[in-house]
């Protein structure tokens, strides 16, 4: 099988005034790949993601897609298209129904006709078990509900990639298995998937390579047994152990 | 009654200027840099802090000494526009920002520009959001209409005072004179809570019974 790689990331470095947040980040993703990053809070996971759709743009470093450098693109709001985010906390447009919500990439940002947007909206709110709720506002759904929305609007662009920052850390621990289960069936049919997680069960068993980030650098990555069994670094070992403990194995 | 049209032209026209310069004003104020958000704080402080009748003086009587006289009615739409494009400015600002940050970056992920962004997501809620103070400044635009009695303008209240020495009814007047008043800003306030009622949206501006 050939492999086509859909990201690639080399030596990013970013600094939040003084503070220094990557200190020299390399990854790439195949397509078809769901990575997760783990790493303690403040690790620069998050700033890390919002770099590579340019929201926060890198200080040094570049960021491919397939073989466009994101980094000096002329057209981003094209890369962008190509890139789905899921927020840690939905960035659902609130003043839209769910429908709605998916639509406006389509018919805004793409320029597809109402009726067309309209049926694909749809058919990626069945994708997520949403159809039902299609004309309901944010403000009356529950937040796994919410989430799935957003994944349902990260889909119907049909990106190349979607990034998922921390997707169930503003869930209620009942709502969190909704969300993963559509992640876990999105890794199944292939997407690719970059996902900033503590979430240790979800990552052990749908990831192909977990990634384990601490201060600014990758301090590992391999596969899940071999991170999980076999760690190279005792950092690792003990990060992972600690999670853990305190996520357990939800979600698996 | 012309003076009643006076009144509502005074309004319409000051409560128009403030939401032509207010809007640009809150623009500035969020996106502009250190040197434009300074200078605006300052007008708002300024025009915020003296008596409107002090800032119809001032343009009325003021500026001609540097050599720019406006005739009363201008004067009176300018003082009454640039007082309450500095209220109305404070309105729209909290309106925009009151939108979350994250609503703002969803809609650049998904390829929008900054301006589809702005006019997709953060102005229709924005819009929802600043009605009810806006009826309220609106109200209070009006009945500061008769503020410009003091530089000579024949409005409703000066109309009835003249009535009134003809008359020699000053009770009658004047209950009807506060009649009209009251008649237009509860006319503009139920037409503004329409607006909104019309335009509402479960989650956005203020809910009623929902917890």
């Amino acid at each position: 099988m050939t492999e086509q790689m859909i990201l690639r990331i080399e030596d990013l470095y970013k600094s939040f005034g003084d503070h220094e947040v990557l200190k020299g980040i390399s990854l790439s993703l195949n397509k078809g790949e769901t990575k997760v990053v783990v790493g303690p809070s403040g690790t620069g996971k998050s700033t890390m993601l919002n770099n590579i759709n340019m929201l926060i743009p890198p200080d040094q470093g570049r960021i491919y897609l397939e073989d466009v450098d994101v980094t000096t693109t002329t057209d981003l709001t094209k890369i962008r298209q190509e890139i789905g985010f899921v927020f840690q906390d939905f960035g659902l447009f609130d003043h839209l129904t769910a429908r709605d919500n998916v639509m406006i990439g389509l018919t805004r940002v793409k320029k597809m006709a109402g009726k067309e947007a309209a049926e694909l909206a749809m058919l990626e709110l069945r994708r997520v078990g949403l159809e039902k709720h299609a004309g309901q506002y944010p403000a009356e759904l529950s937040g796994g509900q919410k989430q799935r929305v957003g994944i349902a609007r990260a889909l119907a662009m049909q990106p190349k990639l979607i990034l998922f920052d921390e997707p169930t850390s503003a869930l209620d621990p009942e709502l969190i298995g909704e969300v993963l289960t559509v992640m876990k069936n999105l890794a199944r049919d292939g997407m690719t998937m970059l996902i900033v997680s503590h979430e240790m069960g979800f990552a052990r068993t749908v990831s192909d390579q977990i990634i384990f980030m601490e201060n600014g650098v990758i301090v590992e990555q391999g596969s899940p047994e071999q991170l999980f069994n076999n760690p190279q670094q005792e950092r690792t070992r003990e990060f992972l152990f600690k999670l853990t403990d305190l996520y357990g194995e939800g979600g698996g | 009654m012309e003076g009643a049209l006076v009144t509502l032209r005074l309004f319409i026209a000051g409560l128009g200027l403030g939401v032509v310069l207010g809007i640009p004003l809150a623009f500035g104020q969020i996106y502009g840099n250190k040197l434009i958000r300074g200078l605006i704080a300052v007008y708002e402080r300024v025009l915020r802090s003296i008596p409107l009748l002090v800032i119809l003086f001032l343009l009325y009587y003021g500026l001609p000494l540097l050599g720019i006289r406006f005739p009363p009615m201008v004067a009176a739409i300018l003082g009454l526009g640039l007082r309450s494009s500095a209220y109305q400015s404070q309105i729209f600002r909290g309106a925009i920002l009151s939108i979350s940050e994250s609503q703002l970056k969803a809609a650049l992920s998904l390829g929008m520009t900054g301006i589809q962004a702005f006019f997709h997501i953060i102005l229709p809620q924005a819009i929802r959001i600043a009605i009810p103070p806006f009826a309220n400044e609106a109200a209070i635009v009006l009945k500061d209409t008769s503020l410009a009695y003091a530089l000579g303008v024949i409005e409703l209240l000066r109309q009835g005072y003249y009535v009134m020495t003809n008359t020699a009814e000053p009770l009658a007047v004047f209950v009807a004179i506060g009649a009209i008043y009251f008649v237009m800003t509860v006319s503009i306030n139920t037409g503004l809570a329409r607006v909104e009622k019309g335009l509402k949206i479960p989650g956005i501006g203020v809910e009623e019974g929902i917890g």
